[in-house]
């Protein structure tokens, strides 16, 4: 079943991919191949391959049960998140915040996280700002 | 002679204080990335690139390291494989087979020293089949034209999947959908956005590091995340005893015969499209197997049986850079994955690199055989630091792992936009992972999709709008045909070849994940 779906949504994707490609604007000094052709190609590929699901499935994958699934989009959120937060709040204190979260997540204890979210960020602040001379988010600190 | 020379020059390249820094880094971190299951070599070649690009280091550098790395992985990899029967990287899975039983049997030091030694001849002779090999591809390479190109490219892809892919159509599909992520931003020849949805940030396209670090390195976490508390968390696994590390003269010589025949054997394997080091290893061992096991002591912790596949996949891992350096073609997911370290640096690699840029070629290649002897020095007297490293465990190296993802690719832009694209690849490469679509073809995808086009196009171009140029010359001809083989045959022969794999496995070590 989740082939169809994936085939399905392939599908689609080849069929805008395809729409997309045909509306895009070519300028009055194009080649003998212009922008199209290419990305046509593609979409045809794409397109068969999808087909092939569809038509015949592989076995299905082992899903994890809707708990583990939550918890693996859950983590994409917070990371998301510190993708945002990062000019806000600086590279230390981001930094904390998730690494603690991903290790509790994985298993850590709670006090654990904690002490190994700060750890990982202050390691990675000393090695790549302080010894490499990386440029890191600041934040209110200017840390 | 002017090979020789240009080894000599390519030594003068690679002998500074930095050059030699670097090699020893990338070395020591390529090992225990490699041991560190999860973190296979694309992986940590990926989270090391935006790193390197950031630090500024120069063309020549950034190569050394991140090859030295590359080595260093393949290397480290047998590591886990025999202390825990986990591959620390897919091409050590065939190390599993007869390194975990002599760990069993209290010989885990001599196996290691033994594969470490197996590792160095592998790599160090396939380093030299590159030196002779490279520049003789070099030559052929520069008969090709803008269409031997194109049909050159789509080679690479139908024979990417290998002869063991699953299913074709879903390497198909990998390839398209990398492709078409290359298509992202303005067309380079006519300067017309496409597919940017008038989103500024897209104009530039999709950076394929961005790509590489999510797709490789964030969907690990993801995946550990699945399996937290499962038996696939090896922080269950009991704590194995080394032994004696350095093994007697009488066993590695009763090894040479098999290491000799395992590194020709390996070495082809990784210069042919579409097989790799995984299959170099298998091969390998399958053969030795095969020649040398009378008594039936392959499986049960025969020295040969460690020596066989390590010897092999480090063979096939000098091999594979054949074509990557020569034709700028990579036939495997971690020389993908350096191709973009070529491409981030502004380098074209092909026959013109050869040409263009031979302090970077004979200075990568010199940097080769010095890491080699580093990495010989290393894995024997000190492996028994590695093994330490695995005692960390994976609940705190993962957060690390995203952690450093994150700031490579932030210090190359600093952009949240591209953070945020990062972890929607991440999320990507897990579903498509857990579908079996394999990944490598999405990363080769972005990066040779416009180089792809810009050939396609040029090759019609030249003639006029006549697309029968792109299957004109006989060369074209023969490159079609190799490709249209290679996508077929795994769906004819794959199965089988799978199932011995499977078979090697199931029958010879026992019950694992």
């Amino acid at each position: 079943m989740s082939d169809r779906i994936f085939g399905g949504i392939g599908l689609i994707l080849a069929l805008i991919f395809a729409w997309q490609a045909s509306i895009i604007q070519e300028s009055f000094l194009t080649d003998a191949v212009g922008p199209k052709t290419f990305p046509y190609l593609i979409a045809i590929v794409m397109g068969l391959a999808s087909l092939y699901f569809l038509l015949k499935p592989d076995p299905e994958p082992d899903w994890p049960r809707a708990g583990r699934l939550a918890e693996i989009g859950f983590a994409a959120l917070v990371m998301f998140a510190y993708a945002q937060a990062l000019p806000e709040l600086g590279f230390l204190i981001a930094t904390a915040i998730v690494a603690g979260y991903l290790t509790w997540r994985l298993g850590s204890r709670p006090v654990e996280s904690l002490i190994i979210g700060v750890g990982t960020s202050v390691g990675i602040y000393v090695i790549f700002r302080l010894l490499l001379g990386l440029s890191l988010a600041r934040g209110p600190f200017g840390l | 002679m002017e090979l020789m020379s240009n080894l000599a020059d390519g030594f003068a390249v690679a002998l500074t204080w930095q050059n030699l820094a670097l090699a020893l880094m990338g070395c020591f971190l390529g090992t225990i990335m490699g041991a560190l299951p999860g973190l296979g070599p694309s992986n940590g070649v990926a989270i090391l690139i935006p790193l390197a690009f950031t630090l500024g280091l120069g063309a020549t550098p950034s190569l050394i390291l991140l090859t030295s790395v590359y080595y260093g992985a393949m290397y480290g990899g047998r590591i886990s494989s025999i202390l825990l029967n986990i591959p620390g990287d897919e091409p050590a899975m065939m190390t599993c087979l007869d390194g975990y039983p002599m760990a069993q049997q209290g010989r885990a030091g001599e196996a290691l020293a033994l594969s470490g030694i197996a590792s160095f001849v592998g790599a160090f002779f396939a380093t030299w089949g590159l030196v002779l090999l490279a520049p003789q591809l070099v030559k052929v390479a520069l008969l090709f034209g803008p269409a031997e190109y194109f049909a050159l490219f789509a080679l690479a892809f139908a024979t990417l999947g290998g002869i063991s892919s699953t299913n074709q159509a879903k390497s198909a599909f990998a390839a398209a959908l990398g492709l078409g992520l290359a298509m992202i931003g303005v067309d380079t020849q006519t300067g017309v956005p496409r597919f940017t949805f008038g989103e500024v940030h897209l104009y530039d396209g999709i950076d394929f590091l961005v790509a590489i670090v999510g797709l490789f390195a964030l969907s690990e976490v993801f995946i550990f995340l699945e399996h937290r508390g499962t038996d696939r968390d090896i922080s269950t696994k009991p704590k194995m005893e080394i032994g004696r590390i350095v093994p007697s003269w009488g066993l590695i010589r009763s090894c040479i015969p098999t290491m000799g025949r395992t590194t020709v054997l390996g070495f082809v394997a990784g210069v042919l499209p579409g097989a790799g080091a995984s299959l170099g290893s298998f091969i390998s061992y399958s053969m030795e197997k095969r020649l040398v096991d009378r008594d039936g002591t392959f499986g049960k912790g025969d020295p040969r049986g460690v020596a066989a596949p390590e010897a092999g996949n480090n063979a096939a891992a000098g091999g594979a850079l054949v074509p990557m350096l020569a034709l700028g073609v990579p036939g495997s997911g971690t020389t993908a994955v350096l191709l973009a370290v070529l491409l981030s640096l502004n380098i074209t690699p092909g026959p013109l690199l050869f040409t263009q840029n031979p302090d970077v070629v004979w200075g990568l290649i010199a940097a080769l055989f010095i890491g080699n002897f580093m990495l010989l020095a290393m894995n024997i007297p000190m492996v028994g630091l590695f093994t330490r490293v695995l005692l960390v465990p994976p609940r705190i190296l993962m957060p690390i792992v995203a952690m450093i993802s994150f700031v490579g690719i932030y210090g190359i832009s600093g952009s949240s936009f591209d953070l945020m694209v990062m972890v929607g690849f991440g999320i990507m490469g897990w579903i498509l992972r857990k579908l079996d679509v394999p990944l490598v073809p999405v990363i080769l995808g972005t990066l040779l999709g416009n180089e792809m086009e810009v050939n396609f196009r040029r090759a019609v171009n030249i003639s006029d709008g006549d697309y029968s140029v792109l299957i004109s010359s006989p060369l074209t001809i023969m490159l079609w045909t190799i490709a249209a083989i290679g996508f077929v045959l795994p769906i004819l022969v794959g199965g089988l070849v799978r199932r011995r794999m499977r078979m090697a496995r199931d029958a010879e070590s026992g019950v694992r994940d």
